[in-house]
Protein backbone atom coordinates (compact mmCIF):
# COMPACT_ATOMS: atom_id res chain seq x y z
CA UNK A 1 0.00 0.00 0.00
CA UNK A 2 2.78 2.38 1.00
CA UNK A 3 4.55 1.75 -2.28
CA UNK A 4 1.41 2.28 -4.31
CA UNK A 5 0.98 5.71 -2.76
CA UNK A 6 4.65 6.47 -3.38
CA UNK A 7 4.30 5.49 -7.01
CA UNK A 8 1.13 7.55 -7.33
CA UNK A 9 2.97 10.62 -6.01
CA UNK A 10 5.77 10.11 -8.54
CA UNK A 11 3.28 9.67 -11.39
CA UNK A 12 1.45 12.82 -10.33
CA UNK A 13 4.72 14.77 -10.53
CA UNK A 14 5.39 13.27 -13.99
CA UNK A 15 1.97 14.40 -15.08
CA UNK A 16 2.50 17.91 -13.75
CA UNK A 17 5.82 18.07 -15.62
CA UNK A 18 4.01 17.15 -18.84
CA UNK A 19 1.29 19.71 -18.11
CA UNK A 20 3.85 22.49 -17.65
CA UNK A 21 5.62 21.36 -20.83
CA UNK A 22 2.42 21.49 -22.87
CA UNK A 23 1.02 24.62 -21.30
CA UNK A 24 4.10 26.78 -21.91
CA UNK A 25 5.07 24.93 -25.09
CA UNK A 26 8.63 24.50 -23.75
CA UNK A 27 11.45 22.66 -25.51
CA UNK A 28 12.46 21.07 -22.20
CA UNK A 29 10.69 17.70 -21.92
CA UNK A 30 8.09 17.09 -19.23
CA UNK A 31 10.20 14.48 -17.46
CA UNK A 32 13.08 16.93 -16.93
CA UNK A 33 10.59 19.56 -15.70
CA UNK A 34 9.17 16.88 -13.40
CA UNK A 35 12.65 16.25 -12.03
CA UNK A 36 13.09 19.96 -11.26
CA UNK A 37 9.61 20.07 -9.73
CA UNK A 38 10.33 17.08 -7.48
CA UNK A 39 13.62 18.67 -6.43
CA UNK A 40 11.80 21.90 -5.55
CA UNK A 41 9.15 19.99 -3.58
CA UNK A 42 11.83 18.14 -1.62
CA UNK A 43 13.92 21.25 -0.96
CA UNK A 44 10.94 23.26 0.27
CA UNK A 45 9.91 20.37 2.50
CA UNK A 46 6.46 20.09 0.91
CA UNK A 47 7.36 16.51 0.08
CA UNK A 48 9.35 14.35 2.49
CA UNK A 49 11.94 11.98 1.06
CA UNK A 50 10.32 9.10 2.96
CA UNK A 51 7.13 9.67 0.96
CA UNK A 52 8.78 8.43 -2.25
CA UNK A 53 12.02 6.79 -1.16
CA UNK A 54 11.24 3.06 -1.57
CA UNK A 55 9.90 3.36 -5.10
CA UNK A 56 12.67 5.81 -6.03
CA UNK A 57 15.31 3.38 -4.85
CA UNK A 58 13.67 0.58 -6.81
CA UNK A 59 13.56 2.63 -10.02
CA UNK A 60 17.12 3.90 -9.57
CA UNK A 61 18.46 0.42 -8.92
CA UNK A 62 17.00 -0.90 -12.18
CA UNK A 63 17.38 2.31 -14.17
CA UNK A 64 19.03 0.82 -17.25
CA UNK A 65 16.32 -1.84 -17.66
CA UNK A 66 13.80 0.82 -18.70
CA UNK A 67 15.97 1.84 -21.64
CA UNK A 68 15.85 -1.55 -23.35
CA UNK A 69 12.90 -0.87 -25.73
CA UNK A 70 14.33 2.53 -26.71
CA UNK A 71 17.68 0.89 -27.46
CA UNK A 72 16.09 -1.97 -29.40
CA UNK A 73 14.27 0.73 -31.41
CA UNK A 74 17.58 1.33 -33.17
CA UNK A 75 16.49 -1.62 -35.30
CA UNK A 76 13.98 0.63 -37.08
CA UNK A 77 16.81 2.96 -38.19
CA UNK A 78 18.81 0.24 -39.96
CA UNK A 79 17.65 1.27 -43.44
CA UNK A 80 18.50 4.97 -42.95
CA UNK A 81 21.87 4.03 -41.48
CA UNK A 82 22.84 1.87 -44.49
CA UNK A 83 26.42 2.68 -45.47
CA UNK A 84 26.77 5.32 -42.75
CA UNK A 85 27.23 3.06 -39.75
CA UNK A 86 30.95 3.56 -39.36
CA UNK A 87 30.79 7.34 -39.73
CA UNK A 88 27.96 7.74 -37.21
CA UNK A 89 29.49 5.28 -34.75
CA UNK A 90 32.89 6.95 -35.02
CA UNK A 91 31.42 10.44 -34.55
CA UNK A 92 29.32 9.30 -31.57
CA UNK A 93 32.20 7.57 -29.80
CA UNK A 94 34.84 10.24 -30.43
CA UNK A 95 32.60 13.17 -29.49
CA UNK A 96 31.57 11.34 -26.31
CA UNK A 97 35.22 10.95 -25.34
CA UNK A 98 35.87 14.62 -26.12
CA UNK A 99 32.94 15.77 -23.97
CA UNK A 100 33.94 13.54 -21.03
CA UNK A 101 37.52 14.83 -21.11
CA UNK A 102 36.71 18.54 -21.64
CA UNK A 103 33.85 18.63 -19.11
CA UNK A 104 35.62 16.54 -16.48
CA UNK A 105 38.88 18.45 -16.65
CA UNK A 106 37.14 21.86 -16.67
CA UNK A 107 35.08 21.00 -13.57
CA UNK A 108 38.10 19.55 -11.80
CA UNK A 109 40.39 22.51 -12.52
CA UNK A 110 37.76 25.08 -11.48
CA UNK A 111 37.03 23.21 -8.25
CA UNK A 112 40.70 22.93 -7.35
CA UNK A 113 41.37 26.57 -8.12
CA UNK A 114 38.49 27.67 -5.90
CA UNK A 115 39.62 25.44 -3.08
CA UNK A 116 43.12 26.95 -3.21
CA UNK A 117 41.59 30.42 -2.91
CA UNK A 118 39.91 29.51 0.34
CA UNK B 1 2.40 -24.97 -32.48
CA UNK B 2 3.24 -22.12 -34.84
CA UNK B 3 -0.19 -20.70 -34.05
CA UNK B 4 0.73 -20.64 -30.39
CA UNK B 5 4.07 -18.98 -31.05
CA UNK B 6 2.60 -16.30 -33.29
CA UNK B 7 -0.07 -15.46 -30.74
CA UNK B 8 2.61 -15.21 -28.06
CA UNK B 9 4.63 -12.84 -30.26
CA UNK B 10 1.55 -10.70 -30.72
CA UNK B 11 0.95 -10.48 -26.98
CA UNK B 12 2.60 -7.79 -24.80
CA UNK B 13 4.01 -10.64 -22.73
CA UNK B 14 6.54 -11.33 -25.47
CA UNK B 15 8.19 -7.89 -25.37
CA UNK B 16 8.18 -7.70 -21.59
CA UNK B 17 9.26 -11.31 -21.18
CA UNK B 18 12.20 -11.21 -23.56
CA UNK B 19 13.37 -7.90 -22.04
CA UNK B 20 13.22 -9.28 -18.50
CA UNK B 21 14.89 -12.57 -19.45
CA UNK B 22 17.75 -11.06 -21.44
CA UNK B 23 18.34 -8.32 -18.85
CA UNK B 24 18.38 -10.87 -16.04
CA UNK B 25 20.80 -13.11 -17.92
CA UNK B 26 22.93 -10.06 -18.75
CA UNK B 27 22.98 -8.94 -15.11
CA UNK B 28 24.12 -12.39 -13.98
CA UNK B 29 26.87 -12.45 -16.59
CA UNK B 30 27.93 -8.91 -15.67
CA UNK B 31 28.13 -9.78 -11.98
CA UNK B 32 30.05 -12.99 -12.65
CA UNK B 33 32.65 -11.48 -14.98
CA UNK B 34 32.69 -7.86 -13.79
CA UNK B 35 33.63 -6.82 -17.33
CA UNK B 36 32.31 -3.35 -18.25
CA UNK B 37 31.92 -4.58 -21.84
CA UNK B 38 29.22 -7.02 -20.74
CA UNK B 39 26.78 -4.30 -19.74
CA UNK B 40 23.32 -5.83 -19.14
CA UNK B 41 21.53 -3.17 -21.20
CA UNK B 42 23.86 -3.56 -24.17
CA UNK B 43 23.71 -7.36 -24.02
CA UNK B 44 19.94 -7.34 -23.72
CA UNK B 45 19.62 -4.94 -26.67
CA UNK B 46 21.91 -7.03 -28.90
CA UNK B 47 20.24 -10.35 -28.06
CA UNK B 48 16.72 -8.96 -28.62
CA UNK B 49 17.76 -7.38 -31.94
CA UNK B 50 19.31 -10.64 -33.10
CA UNK B 51 16.18 -12.52 -32.01
CA UNK B 52 13.81 -10.15 -33.83
CA UNK B 53 15.91 -10.20 -36.99
CA UNK B 54 16.39 -13.97 -37.13
CA UNK B 55 12.71 -14.77 -36.52
CA UNK B 56 11.41 -11.92 -38.70
CA UNK B 57 9.52 -10.32 -35.83
CA UNK B 58 8.80 -6.63 -36.32
CA UNK B 59 9.75 -3.97 -33.81
CA UNK B 60 6.06 -3.10 -33.48
CA UNK B 61 5.34 -6.63 -32.28
CA UNK B 62 8.13 -6.37 -29.71
CA UNK B 63 7.05 -2.89 -28.69
CA UNK B 64 3.54 -4.02 -27.79
CA UNK B 65 5.16 -5.14 -24.57
CA UNK B 66 8.12 -2.78 -24.81
CA UNK B 67 5.95 0.31 -24.54
CA UNK B 68 5.01 -0.68 -21.00
CA UNK B 69 8.68 -0.68 -20.07
CA UNK B 70 9.29 2.62 -21.88
CA UNK B 71 6.46 4.14 -19.88
CA UNK B 72 8.71 4.00 -16.81
CA UNK B 73 11.30 6.28 -18.46
CA UNK B 74 9.27 9.31 -17.35
CA UNK B 75 9.11 8.38 -13.65
CA UNK B 76 12.72 7.14 -13.85
CA UNK B 77 13.88 10.56 -15.05
CA UNK B 78 11.79 12.39 -12.46
CA UNK B 79 13.25 10.44 -9.54
CA UNK B 80 16.78 11.45 -10.55
CA UNK B 81 15.87 14.42 -8.34
CA UNK B 82 16.24 12.11 -5.31
CA UNK B 83 20.02 11.51 -5.45
CA UNK B 84 20.39 15.18 -6.41
CA UNK B 85 18.38 16.24 -3.36
CA UNK B 86 20.56 14.08 -1.12
CA UNK B 87 23.68 15.68 -2.57
CA UNK B 88 22.35 19.21 -3.04
CA UNK B 89 25.08 20.67 -0.80
CA UNK B 90 27.75 19.46 -3.26
CA UNK B 91 25.91 21.24 -6.05
CA UNK B 92 25.50 24.45 -4.07
CA UNK B 93 29.20 24.48 -3.20
CA UNK B 94 30.25 23.97 -6.80
CA UNK B 95 27.67 25.83 -8.89
CA UNK B 96 30.20 27.74 -11.00
CA UNK B 97 32.56 24.83 -11.83
CA UNK B 98 29.56 22.65 -12.68
CA UNK B 99 27.80 25.17 -14.93
CA UNK B 100 30.99 26.29 -16.68
CA UNK B 101 32.07 22.66 -17.14
CA UNK B 102 28.77 21.70 -18.76
CA UNK B 103 28.72 24.74 -21.07
CA UNK B 104 32.35 24.27 -22.15
CA UNK B 105 31.90 20.51 -22.57
CA UNK B 106 28.67 20.79 -24.57
CA UNK B 107 30.22 23.41 -26.86
CA UNK B 108 33.29 21.23 -27.44
CA UNK B 109 30.96 18.32 -28.19
CA UNK B 110 28.85 20.14 -30.78
CA UNK B 111 31.92 21.65 -32.48
CA UNK B 112 33.61 18.24 -32.63
CA UNK B 113 30.48 16.66 -34.13
CA UNK B 114 30.26 19.31 -36.86
CA UNK B 115 33.98 19.02 -37.66
CA UNK B 116 33.78 15.22 -37.89
CA UNK B 117 30.63 15.33 -40.04
CA UNK B 118 32.57 17.54 -42.48
CA UNK B 119 35.54 15.16 -42.29
CA UNK B 120 33.33 12.24 -43.31
CA UNK B 121 31.63 14.35 -45.98
CA UNK B 122 28.15 13.72 -44.51
CA UNK B 123 25.36 15.77 -46.05
CA UNK B 124 23.71 18.71 -44.31
CA UNK B 125 20.63 16.74 -43.21
CA UNK B 126 22.66 14.00 -41.52
CA UNK B 127 25.05 16.46 -39.90
CA UNK B 128 22.22 18.51 -38.45
CA UNK B 129 20.58 15.34 -37.12
CA UNK B 130 23.78 14.38 -35.31
CA UNK B 131 24.29 17.73 -33.54
CA UNK B 132 21.90 17.08 -30.59
CA UNK B 133 22.96 13.45 -30.09
CA UNK B 134 24.61 13.94 -26.68
CA UNK B 135 21.46 15.01 -24.83
CA UNK B 136 18.60 12.97 -23.43
CA UNK B 137 16.22 11.50 -26.04
CA UNK B 138 13.16 13.78 -25.62
CA UNK B 139 15.29 16.96 -25.74
CA UNK B 140 17.37 15.55 -28.62
CA UNK B 141 14.28 14.83 -30.72
CA UNK B 142 12.95 18.32 -30.01
CA UNK B 143 16.21 20.01 -31.09
CA UNK B 144 16.49 17.78 -34.15
CA UNK B 145 13.01 18.85 -35.22
CA UNK B 146 13.79 22.50 -34.64
CA UNK B 147 16.97 22.31 -36.72
CA UNK B 148 15.17 20.42 -39.49
CA UNK B 149 16.96 17.10 -38.97
CA UNK B 150 15.77 13.48 -39.02
CA UNK B 151 14.78 12.53 -35.45
CA UNK B 152 15.38 8.79 -35.92
CA UNK B 153 19.02 9.47 -36.92
CA UNK B 154 19.31 11.64 -33.81
CA UNK B 155 17.92 8.79 -31.71
CA UNK B 156 20.43 6.39 -33.25
CA UNK B 157 23.23 8.81 -32.38
CA UNK B 158 21.84 9.21 -28.85
CA UNK B 159 21.89 5.45 -28.31
CA UNK B 160 25.41 5.01 -29.72
CA UNK B 161 26.51 7.87 -27.48
CA UNK B 162 24.84 6.40 -24.40
CA UNK B 163 26.45 3.02 -24.94
CA UNK B 164 29.83 4.68 -25.56
CA UNK B 165 29.37 6.58 -22.29
CA UNK B 166 28.50 3.43 -20.36
CA UNK B 167 31.38 1.41 -21.78
CA UNK B 168 34.07 4.10 -22.03
CA UNK B 169 33.08 6.89 -19.59
CA UNK B 170 34.67 5.48 -16.42
CA UNK B 171 37.72 4.32 -18.38
CA UNK B 172 38.31 7.73 -19.99
CA UNK B 173 37.96 9.42 -16.60
CA UNK B 174 40.63 7.14 -15.19
CA UNK B 175 42.90 7.67 -18.21
CA UNK B 176 42.71 11.48 -17.97
CA UNK B 177 42.94 11.50 -14.18
CA UNK B 178 39.46 12.87 -13.67
CA UNK B 179 39.17 11.58 -10.12
CA UNK B 180 36.83 13.97 -8.39
CA UNK B 181 33.35 12.45 -7.95
CA UNK B 182 31.58 15.64 -8.97
CA UNK B 183 33.74 16.00 -12.09
CA UNK B 184 33.14 12.35 -13.06
CA UNK B 185 29.37 12.63 -12.61
CA UNK B 186 29.07 15.90 -14.51
CA UNK B 187 31.31 14.60 -17.32
CA UNK B 188 29.31 11.41 -17.76
CA UNK B 189 25.91 13.12 -17.61
CA UNK B 190 26.94 15.85 -20.04
CA UNK B 191 28.45 13.43 -22.54
CA UNK B 192 25.99 10.57 -22.43
CA UNK B 193 22.69 11.68 -20.86
CA UNK B 194 20.44 9.24 -18.98
CA UNK B 195 22.09 6.10 -20.39
CA UNK B 196 25.49 7.18 -19.10
CA UNK B 197 23.79 8.14 -15.84
CA UNK B 198 22.79 4.50 -15.29
CA UNK B 199 26.54 3.81 -15.10
CA UNK B 200 27.19 6.85 -12.89
CA UNK B 201 24.47 5.72 -10.44
CA UNK B 202 26.29 2.40 -10.26
CA UNK B 203 29.59 4.14 -9.48
CA UNK B 204 28.22 5.97 -6.45
CA UNK B 205 25.55 8.28 -5.07
CA UNK B 206 27.50 11.50 -5.69
CA UNK B 207 28.42 10.50 -9.25
CA UNK B 208 24.82 9.49 -9.97
CA UNK B 209 23.40 12.70 -8.53
CA UNK B 210 25.75 14.93 -10.49
CA UNK B 211 25.20 12.94 -13.68
CA UNK B 212 21.43 13.21 -13.31
CA UNK B 213 21.76 16.96 -12.76
CA UNK B 214 23.98 17.30 -15.85
CA UNK B 215 21.32 15.65 -18.09
CA UNK B 216 18.92 18.53 -17.55
CA UNK B 217 21.48 21.34 -17.66
CA UNK B 218 23.32 19.94 -20.71
CA UNK B 219 19.96 19.54 -22.45
CA UNK B 220 19.04 23.16 -21.76
CA UNK B 221 22.47 24.44 -22.80
CA UNK B 222 22.26 22.45 -26.05
CA UNK B 223 18.79 23.84 -26.83
CA UNK B 224 20.40 27.29 -26.96
CA UNK B 225 23.81 26.37 -28.41
CA UNK B 226 22.86 23.94 -31.19
CA UNK B 227 21.07 26.41 -33.53
CA UNK B 228 23.77 29.08 -33.06
CA UNK B 229 26.73 26.75 -33.64
CA UNK B 230 24.97 25.04 -36.56
CA UNK B 231 24.44 28.42 -38.23
CA UNK B 232 28.04 29.52 -37.77
CA UNK B 233 29.84 26.27 -38.56
CA UNK B 234 27.66 24.32 -40.97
Amino acid sequence: MKRIIQFAIILAICFMGDLIHNFFNLSIPGSVLGMLLLLALLLTGILKLSMIEDVSNFLLKHLSFFFIPAAVGLITCFSILEGKWTALLFISVVSTIIIVVVTGITVQILMKRRQSFE
Amino acid sequence: MSELISSLVRSPIFGIGISLLTFYAGSLLYKKTGSPLLNPLVLSMLVIMAFLLSFHITFDDYNRGGQFISFFLGPATVILAVPLYKKISIFKENVIPILVGIIVGSTAGIVSIIVMCKMFGLDHLLSISMIPKSVTTPIGIEISNQLGGIPSITVAGIIFTGIAGILLGPLICKLFRIEDKVAIGIAIGTSSHALGTTKAVEMGEAEGAMSGLAIGIAGLVTVFLAPILAKILL
